[in-house]
């Protein structure tokens, strides 16, 4: 009899369980905010922008074939000398239509920021959660190197890693990967050590499950959380970041102009007062950025984590 | 104290070991220099002239070994560009970037520190509401960018303020710098700014967050309830105890300050340190890249000794000794 009120309990409990699930309880806090509402909705806009470009760009700005140097530094809502198309808002010194290049280049800004962020989000993942699990020696080398790679700013280390690796959109996200997975690595470790300590741990080590079942399935998990928000937070970073490097000329090579280079490009005809070419790729950068970081502002606050930072 | 001292000191000498042979042979491994530096209407004879006397001919360890070598003795090489001592090069420029990243500490801390407390004792005000949003935005802007723009208002279109350059040099107490002449000022305040914003809005976020837990302790109430009058409550009890997290995170993050130099000294042609490490990466100047790399790293080893000491000084809990690293 005891077994059956037991089951019942249980049952109902699950019950409850499923009509206030950990995702949706999430989900209906996160709309709490509007300005994180404001932020997923801007950023999903520029998500869809990006990766339909070639599809709404009025020109394939990486064509060279399709430029024309006549057409170049027209001011905004200029008509192409040539072919009678509209610069909404205007043409770089190549001749190139900013829109169509501010377009292409958040495709090259997002897919950088989103891949370092899932690389080095894996990297330092599985470095911390071994550095929790097996604690010791393996523990004080994973956190001693951690915590002298986070002694330098991140800047620092990029550029030192492309001014030996050179030029390319694949050097940009191996530089940003090294500079990024410090911060997972001691984010999840915090965590895992919190969790190594509870009882579920110790009953899934009594069942004799393997190590790396039971820090990937049992642990992981619980350690999402905190894991999100320094994941939105890092995107917003990488973009910062990777622009910065090519508007240092670091980064991405001249013939596909990411954002940072499109205003670079513009540096040099601000001073004559031709601003478009420097303040509208500026602006998509900032709305990018904004974006992720009003989503990110809001998820700390909503899956509360102790991000030690 | 000694003990942590003499520990640290063994591991800076160990990072600067591996940080050095790393940029050079990372640095040795890109490009080679002679391409750039020797014409190419050079016979062959000139080139292999030039070529020794840069000391490209030797094999990649030999070269390292003597680099070492030499490093000890306080010698980084020559520039293959300026032909000078790389070392000196970039100590003639490093008090150019030091005064710029002086000025926007000091900005960070003396406009963050009254805005975030403005804010933190009006939270839902208009003011301290738009004093928030400012941070966020202060946060998300990218630095060469928010540069590009104030020399765009400031410097094309209102004509206040010069956009490059670093001014005429007024020399006070034998230290040379800008801050010490009108124009030198008019030259430091836009790149001082343009770095400072981010440190601002670190700042004013932190302040604010002291702000609002110190305001509710019981010494406050205490103060109060003994009839003193708010502005020393604020300036004196409060500012006190909210100041140390503040003034140490401002301390870690001086380094960064000195590191994003590079991108503010790239914007406003501002002659430091930065703008060389950019420009000789261009044209591959191998000494001088490796010379500063060795150098920053010096540096960041010392700013962060500097700044665990302060901290232990500043709050008496922290003991050097039990600090693992």
């Amino acid at each position: 009899m005891t077994t059956l009120t037991h089951g019942t309990e249980a049952e109902s409990e699950q019950l409850g369980a499923a009509a206030h699930s950990p995702l949706r309880r999430f989900i209906s806090d996160f709309g709490e905010s509007r300005l994180a509402m404001l932020g997923l909705t801007v950023f999903m806009a520029i998500v869809l922008l990006a990766v339909f470009a070639p599809l709404i760009t009025p020109q394939n700005p990486y064509d060279l074939a399709v430029l024309d140097i006549m057409d170049g530094r027209l001011p905004p809502g200029e008509k192409s000398l040539g072919t009678g198309m509209v610069f909404w808002l205007g043409t770089d010194d190549m001749g190139r239509d900013m829109l169509s290049g501010i377009l292409y280049g958040l495709r090259i800004s997002l897919m950088v920021g989103v891949m370092s962020m899932i690389v080095a989000l894996t990297i330092g993942t599985t470095v911390g959660m071994m550095a929790a699990y097996f604690g010791g020696r393996v523990d004080s080398i994973i956190m001693r190197t951690v915590d002298m790679q986070l002694s330098f700013p991140a800047i620092l280390i990029a550029l030192i890693l492309l001014a030996v690796l050179g030029q390319g959109v694949d050097k940009v996200i191996i530089a940003l990967i090294a500079v990024q997975w410090a911060y997972y690595a001691r984010t999840v470790r915090a965590t895992a050590l919190v969790e190594r300590g509870k009882e579920y741990i110790e009953a899934a080590q009594c069942l004799a499950l393997s190590p790396a079942r039971i820090v990937f399935k049992h642990m992981l998990p619980n350690c999402m959380p905190p894991l999100i928000v320094v994941g939105t937070v890092q995107v917003a970073h990488a973009i910062a970041l990777e622009a910065t490097l090519s508007f240092l000329g670091l980064g991405l090579p001249i013939t596909e102009p990411s954002l940072g280079l499109l205003i670079a490009n513009g540096y040099e005809y601000l001073l004559s007062g031709k601003y478009w070419i420097s303040v509208f790729p500026g602006i998509a950068l900032l709305i990018t950025i904004v974006s992720v970081n009003l989503m990110g502002d809001h998820l700390r606050d909503v899956l509360n984590p102790r991000l030690q930072r | 104290m000694a003990v942590f001292l003499i520990r640290r000191l063994m591991q800076s000498v160990i990072v600067i070991f591996v940080m050095s042979l790393l940029v050079f042979s990372g640095v040795f491994i890109v490009g080679n220099p002679v391409d750039i530096f020797i014409s190419d209407e050079a016979d062959f004879e000139e080139r292999e002239r030039a070529i020794r006397a840069m000391g490209l001919d030797r094999p990649f360890h030999m070269q390292y070994l003597i680099f070492i070598r030499n490093a000890v003795q306080g010698d980084m090489g020559k520039s293959f560009a300026h032909g000078e001592s790389a070392l000196r090069l970039i100590a003639e420029r490093f008090p150019a970037t030091m005064e710029l990243a002086l000025t926007a500490m000091a900005m960070a801390i003396f406009i963050g520190i009254p805005l975030g407390m403005w804010a933190g004792l009006r939270p839902g005000s208009l003011s301290g509401r738009s004093i928030m949003a400012g941070s966020i935005l202060g946060f998300s802007l990218p630095t060469f960018w928010v540069g590009l723009m104030l020399i765009m208002i400031f410097a094309v279109m209102l004509g206040w303020l010069p956009s490059t350059g670093r001014g005429e040099l007024g020399e006070f107490l034998g230290i040379r710098s800008s801050a010490f002449t009108l124009d030198g000022l008019k030259h430091l305040v836009m790149p001082a700014f343009n770095l400072a914003l981010f440190k601002m809005s670190l700042v004013i976020r932190l302040t604010r967050a002291g702000m609002r837990e110190t305001l509710l302790q019981d010494y406050v109430k205490f103060a109060r309830a003994k009839g003193l009058r708010t502005r020393r409550v604020i300036g004196v009890h409060v500012l006190k105890n909210i100041l140390i997290p503040v003034l140490t995170v401002l301390g870690l993050e001086f380094g960064s300050v000195v590191a994003f130099a590079v991108v503010t000294e790239t914007v406003f042609a501002w002659p430091g340190m930065g703008k060389l490490i950019i420009d000789s990466l261009a044209v591959l100047d191998r000494p001088i890249v490796v010379a500063y790399l060795v150098f920053i790293v010096f540096l960041f080893i010392f700013i962060n000794l500097v700044v665990d000491i302060l901290y232990s000084v500043l709050d008496p809990r922290v003991r050097l000794g039990e600090m693992k690293s």
